[in-house]
């Protein structure tokens, strides 16, 4: 069953959804969860063109979920560090680098 | 020392002459021992400036140099030879060995390859010697190389030995002043560059010498600098000068660009084949001339000079009388070949000499102080040399050069002797009056004989009583500009659209009349100074007193060479002694220039008649001023400059100096000023280069810092959204492409 053409337009719904919530939303913990949803976007991407151009895809997606695992410890460390200074994770109110 | 004997074959070499970079070396090595003491006692006590006199060891010297600073703020207004402080120098002794020893074997040295040439029995060409290749670059060479000739010779005898009397002089009149080897360095200094002016065998090496005697005319009239007065004086006749040098130097670019030459053998051989009256030969002339007019003091450029006595007075004698201030008639001598092919303007030399020597004698008919009139006097001299020169008679210049050198220094001198005796009796008694003022004077010949007596020869030189100098070479100069109105090649040439006839029956008409004027000033100086009652003032009369030996046995050897001088060149008619021994002593060197400038030989129909006439006239002349001023002028009727009224009329005009340099200011000074000021400083420097360049990128790069830093909001939000924004650019970019 060919469904490439399904996948990849999943693939891109998911990548959108992840992007807006980037875009859009406050709270670092749902950005962080939709910078999650976009990784495994991609990540269904190299699966289903994985199927026609060999396992190469398949690795990357581990390396992928490698990398996003190491970046989830370290990137919720961050949020809760930021938590205990400001009582708060809302990225509005995070601007120490405003010019 | 690198030497070179250029000319083998040439008869003086091997003999004294060889020996010729040692006239200018000496005074150098003068200069190296006076300057290095002067800054070895500067740097154990302090500078040595007129208003300091710290530094003086002892206590009763430190009293001393309490008393000499009260007089010092209580003369500021006064004249710049004010300044004595108490204590002599402690080098006072070695410097007055070094500075005139230096200058007397030069003078010594100079006397024997003078003999050594006249035993030559016809030296044409001049003897070079060439020491080393200076400015090699492409085409141009120039090397440093001295020349000795005929004319050349005399410029060194007057120059070594004038100036070794000055030296002496100085050593009484600068006795007691603080910077009395400074004073001796700069005039060691002096005397090197003038010879390095009148040796050079080129225009760049002559250009040396020529801003070098420019430097030390600078630091010798700023020499009491401590008072704005005389510093200013120095500058003024600095700037004047780099007008007059633009004018030289632009002239020697025309040589260099057009004949390829710049030693004086060169550049007369090339200009050989040119016919009379070239465009080019006139433009590097004029130049030239602009040059002389400037180190010469001529019209427009002659306002430097009298301000120039604001130096110690030997100064005043050797540089701005005797030596310096003819350097441009040197130039225009030493360049004569070029002169006598431009008729036009060897008629503007003759004509500005001319109403230069007018227009400053009738300045000098009102001067109150002693040594404005000397220089008026000078100004209205060096005209005369410049008709000299100007209308074709180079002899003649050289030799009123020469003879001025005499009776000027002599002048000078003796009025620094004048001076130095009121000063002397102003400071016992605590007075601070002007010295140099000639209300301030009167009568002093009962208190100076010798200075008297000798100072009127001088004034019966300069205002041309036979037989002394003065009178040969300035009948000399007259009746050359005669002769040549009547026929020559310059007559026949035209200026302005006028005949050279008409312009030297002019110059000569001016000439005759500047001689009474002459006669007039220089009798009402004598009148004022030495004659009628005294009025120094009761308390000083007793501490009048003829100044030192040391300082009048100068005087009296001028004074003898003002009086016999005009038998180096007598004319053919005064059967006197052997004549025109200075004609043709310098006929190898002018004789050719002489020739072109007189035309064609014709017989003319001057006879012995119209030299007599002519003779005649110029002592008519001189002896009616003499007896004008003396019977006219009353000295009894004189008051001391404090209680003297304010001149009117046309007296006032001439007291001020036709307010030439009031015109000056307000037409050249203060219009640079302005333009300097608002335009250059305000507008361009500030406005532009600070304002507009400077701060503008400056300011232009933090505006764009700014913005940069505006965008930087600080919320990660932003960042997200440019980020993507800028994938999405990029996608679009690939995809639509």
């Amino acid at each position: 069953m060919e469904v490439l053409a399904e996948s990849l337009a999943l693939s891109a719904v998911l990548f959108t959804i992840g992007v807006v919530g980037v875009l859009t939303r406050r709270n670092a913990i749902i950005i962080f969860m939709c910078v999650e949803l976009m990784l495994n976007a991609v990540n269904l991407v190299f699966i289903a063109f994985s199927r026609y151009y060999g396992a190469a895809g398949q690795v990357f997606v581990v390396f992928v979920m490698t990398v996003a695992a190491a970046e989830a410890a370290v990137g919720l460390a961050i949020i809760i560090s930021i938590f205990r200074h400001r009582q708060t994770v809302n990225l509005q109110n995070i601007n120490l680098l405003k010019g | 020392m690198l030497l070179q004997i250029a000319a083998e074959a040439h008869p003086l070499a091997g003999t004294v002459a060889d020996w010729m970079w040692l006239l200018p070396i000496l005074p150098l090595l003068g200069f190296v021992i006076n300057g290095s003491l002067a800054l070895a006692a500067a740097v154990k006590l302090g500078p040595a400036d007129p208003g300091n006199h710290q530094g003086a060891e002892g206590a009763e010297a430190a009293e001393t140099a309490e008393t000499a600073e009260m007089a010092h703020t209580e003369s500021a207004g006064a004249h710049g030879d004010d300044h004595h402080p108490v204590k002599r120098h402690k080098y006072a002794g070695i410097v007055s060995i070094i500075g005139p020893l230096v200058l007397g074997l030069s003078f010594l040295l100079a006397f024997a390859i003078f003999q050594q040439m006249r035993s030559l029995p016809d030296m044409e060409a001049p003897f070079i010697q060439n020491y080393f290749s200076w400015m090699p670059a492409g085409d141009l060479q120039i090397d440093a190389s001295f020349q000795l000739d005929q004319l050349s010779m005399v410029m060194v005898l007057i120059i070594t030995g004038v100036g070794a009397l000055i030296h002496l002089f100085s050593v009484g009149y600068m006795r007691d002043d603080p910077g009395y080897p400074r004073y001796f360095a700069y005039l060691n200094l002096f005397v090197f560059f003038m010879l390095v002016l009148v040796l050079g065998s080129n225009y760049p090496v002559l250009f040396v010498g020529w801003e070098g005697v420019g430097l030390c005319s600078y630091l010798l009239i700023g020499f009491w600098f401590s008072e704005k007065a005389n510093a200013d004086a120095g500058k003024k006749a600095f700037i004047v000068n780099r007008i007059g040098d633009f004018g030289f130097l632009v002239a020697m670019f025309l040589l260099f660009d057009n004949f390829g030459k710049l030693d004086f053998a060169g550049v007369n051989e090339a200009v050989t084949a040119l016919p009379i009256g070239t465009a080019l030969v006139t433009a590097i002339c004029l130049f030239m001339f602009l040059g002389c007019a400037g180190k010469s003091a001529q019209i427009p450029l002659y306002v430097w000079l009298p301000d120039a006595m604001a130096g110690p007075t030997p100064v005043s004698a050797l540089i701005h009388a005797a030596t310096m201030v003819t350097a441009g008639v040197y130039l225009i001598a030493r360049s004569n070949l070029l002169f006598a092919l431009s008729p036009v303007a060897s008629l503007t030399v003759a004509l500005v000499g001319a109403v230069t020597a007018i227009f400053a004698a009738t300045i000098g008919l009102k001067q109150w102080d002693i040594k404005k009139v000397l220089a008026y006097s000078t100004v209205s001299q060096l005209g005369y040399m410049f008709v000299g020169v100007g209308v074709g008679a180079y002899t003649a210049g050289v030799f009123h050069l020469m003879t001025h050198a005499f009776f000027k220094a002599l002048l000078f001198l003796g009025s620094g002797s004048v001076i130095y005796a009121l000063h002397a009796a102003y400071h016992r008694t605590h007075n601070h009056d002007d010295a140099q003022d000639m209300r301030n004077m009167g009568g002093l010949k009962q208190f100076l004989p010798i200075t008297c007596i000798l100072m009127w020869v001088a004034t019966l030189a300069i205002a041309g009583i036979p037989p002394l100098s003065g009178f040969f070479s300035k009948d000399e100069i007259l009746g050359a500009a005669y002769m040549h109105a009547g026929h020559s090649t310059l007559a026949d040439a035209s200026l302005f659209g006028i005949s050279g006839s008409t312009i030297l029956y002019l110059v000569w008409v001016l000439g005759v009349a500047s001689a009474l004027l002459t006669a007039i000033y220089m009798t009402r100086m004598m009148i004022y100074t030495f004659h009628g009652p005294n009025r120094t003032g009761e308390a000083e009369r007793p501490h009048l007193t003829e100044a030192p030996w040391v300082m009048t046995g100068p005087l009296v050897i001028l004074a003898v060479l003002s009086a016999v001088g005009g038998w180096f060149n007598l004319p053919a008619i005064i059967p006197l002694g052997p004549p025109g021994i200075l004609e043709h002593w310098l006929h190898p060197v002018v004789g050719r220039a002489e020739a072109i400038a007189a035309g064609p030989a014709v017989e003319t129909v001057h006879s012995v008649t119209t030299e007599l006439w002519l003779i005649g006239l110029a002592v008519t002349v001189a002896i009616l001023g003499m007896a004008y001023a003396a019977f006219r002028l009353k000295p009894e009727g004189l008051v001391p400059k404090a209680q003297s009224p304010e001149e009117r009329g046309f007296e006032r005009v001439l007291a001020n100096k036709y307010f030439v340099d009031e015109g000056y200011d307000r037409v050249i000074v203060n219009p640079t000023y302005q333009i300097s000021r608002n335009v250059l400083w305000r507008g361009i420097d500030a406005g532009l280069i600070d304002g507009l360049l400077v701060n503008g990128s400056s300011a232009l790069a933090r505006a764009f810092g700014w913005v940069g830093s505006k965008v930087q909001t600080g919320a990660v939000g932003t960042y997200a959204w440019v980020l993507v924004g800028g994938v999405l650019a990029v996608l679009g970019a690939v995809t639509l492409r």
